[in-house]
């Protein structure tokens, strides 16, 4: 049990900051992963995420901060990093014009494998990733489900400590969408992963512990369950009124309970959406509050937050 | 080393296993067995011509303006614009060993290519009595001037993704090289000497004569060393893009 504490932590990145040009991809991005830990990164197009799986990888250093893998740091030991890691980056690069049995072979020799070890793991992977009907096929003249599997297949070859998806299942059919997740789930018992997605049941499925990241921040940190019951309770109004929209907002934001009302227009109409706190039914002081203004209450509509609406409202300024 | 030679040995697969190799290597014989021929057939400004490759070596030269540059530039490039160099440098290889690697795959090829223009020599031998030394002596120049090429061609594709760019920049980069020594006339002086220290051709005609002169080959070995390490030096350099 000694020295626990260090062991546990597989991955630690400090203050990355990474600018192309003038502006910066991430900014501050401060995280830790435990050994053994399935990390999912959550966060819309262009947030950060592959520039994020690119510095952990070391396929590039961080303009500013700091990653260790295993009390290695990325840039200074990027070798001893780059043994310990599987990678599957989001355009699933390959050798298109080689076959996936000696596309796997070569991989293995640039890992640093023993020749046994490769005939034996590549076998292995092989038939984890159902690959066993194309391995004497092309990568070119696969489609793109199953080069996904033959990335999957090279990233998990080595049976490396940590494993890196960048989006793992963005682009092949639901079929193998539900495969990967499972695997991926299976891997991550004994192996550390660190994924990326936009899809957030995606995420709330495979990982215990999600970060949302958004414009190079992290927005938020949390189990999946614990990052839906922050926000569960949280029920929502929509409330449609007719009347001045800033009395009306102001006569919203007074009435006690309310969180946030925002206001929005919908096909012409004036509605509202009003954040009230956890399990609180406001609708009896709502509507007393919009018709003792002499304004009329034309609709109110009560929603409740799913996963979807918090990520979305964690990551896009867009108003609900 | 293992990885050098996973590096290598998948280059030359790709070599043999697709046809740009097989066009690349058809035009270069067909080529300089025409220089060849042309260099030993009697013809009429030429009625008795001697048995030696003065002619195979001389146009050969000017081949391997071009060769070496079509057989480098898909080796970075390619990885460039498929994206497997994002896999190929996260594997725990050094960035020596993929240059190395993929250099010495185009070395093996132009080896081989060379390889088959020996029946050339053969052919001297069984039909008249050639003086060797030129022929192995010249032979000596062109893997050498050739490994210089190729490594000026390893580091254009290395720069970039685009293997087009990469071919004529290396075309233009050797032939500047091969070319150089006529401006020799034009400055004159200490420039001069120089201009023609630097150019491919003071340093590879003495072969052809059959002269292995340890300048030369330092000269070429020089280059190589020169334009690998730069290659090297950009491949780490595109990471910190």
């Amino acid at each position: 049990m000694e020295d626990q504490n260090t062991n546990d932590i597989m991955i630690q990145a400090t203050d990355l900051t990474h600018f192309y040009g003038p502006r910066p991809a991430i900014e501050d991005v401060n995280f830790g992963v435990k050994r053994g830990e399935i990390l999912g990164f959550l966060g819309p197009n262009g947030a950060g995420k592959t520039t994020t799986m690119r510095i952990l990888t070391g396929f590039m250093p961080p303009t500013e901060g700091k990653v260790t893998l295993a009390d290695y740091d990325v840039v200074e030991q990027s070798l001893e990093v780059r043994k310990r890691i599987g990678y599957l980056p989001e355009t699933v690069p390959l050798h298109t014009e080689m076959q996936v049995t000696n596309y796997l072979k070569y991989m293995g020799t640039l890992r640093g494998m023993p020749g046994r070890q490769i005939k034996r793991r590549v076998g292995d992977v092989i038939d984890v990733c159902r690959l066993q009907d194309y391995h004497k096929t092309i990568i070119g003249k696969l489609s793109k489900g199953f080069r996904q599997r033959v990335g999957i297949a090279q990233a998990i070859l080595h049976e490396p400590e940590v494993l890196v998806l960048d989006e793992p299942t963005i682009g092949i059919d639901p079929i193998q969408v539900v495969e990967t997740r499972r695997l991926i789930q299976e891997l991550g018992r004994e192996q550390t992963v660190v994924l990326s997605s936009h899809i957030l049941p995606e995420v709330n499925m495979i990982c215990e512990r999600v970060l949302i990241i958004h414009e190079g921040h992290i927005v938020a940190e949390d189990t999946p369950g614990n990052l839906a019951q922050r926000l569960q309770g949280v029920d929502q109004l929509q409330v449609e009124v007719g009347g001045p929209v800033q009395e009306v907002l102001s006569a919203l934001r007074r009435v006690s309970g309310v969180t946030e009302v925002t206001q929005r227009y919908n096909q012409g109409r004036n509605v509202f959406v009003v954040q009230v706190q956890q399990g609180r039914d406001l609708r009896d002081e709502i509507s007393r509050a919009i018709v003792s203004n002499g304004w009329s209450l034309l609709s109110m509509q009560l929603v409740s937050m799913s996963l979807e609406d918090i990520f979305l409202r964690l990551t896009t300024h867009e108003e609900l | 080393m293992r990885t050098i030679q996973a590096v290598a040995w998948k280059e030359i697969q790709v070599y043999f296993g697709t046809p740009t190799a097989y066009i690349v290597g058809m035009i270069f014989l067909a080529l300089t067995g025409i220089v060849f021929a042309f260099g030993v057939v009697p013809s009429e400004n030429n009625p008795f011509p001697e048995a030696t490759l003065d002619t195979f070596f001389s146009w050969t030269s000017l081949f391997l303006i071009f060769l070496p540059p079509a057989l480098t530039m898909r080796l970075l490039a390619e990885e460039q614009k498929l994206g497997t160099i994002e896999l190929l440098l996260t594997s725990p290889v050094r960035d020596w060993e993929v240059i190395l690697g993929k250099y010495l795959a185009s070395f093996a090829f132009l080896l081989a290519m060379l390889a088959l223009t020996l029946y050339y020599p053969v052919l001297l031998y069984i039909f008249a009595e050639p003086d060797l030394g030129p022929i192995y002596a010249g032979y000596l120049g062109l893997i050498l001037y050739g490994a210089a090429a190729l490594a000026i061609g390893m580091l254009t594709s290395t720069i970039t993704s685009n293997q087009i760019v990469a071919l004529i920049v290396g075309i233009g980069v050797i032939g500047a090289l091969y070319v150089v020594h006529f401006s020799t006339d034009i400055v004159g002086g200490i420039a001069s000497v120089l201009i023609s220290e630097i150019g491919f051709q003071a340093h590879y005609e003495d072969f052809g004569r059959g002269v292995i002169d340890t300048k030369h080959v330092v000269y070429f070995l020089s280059v190589t060393a020169v334009f690998l390490f730069l290659a090297i030096r950009a491949l780490e350099f595109r990471r910190w893009r």
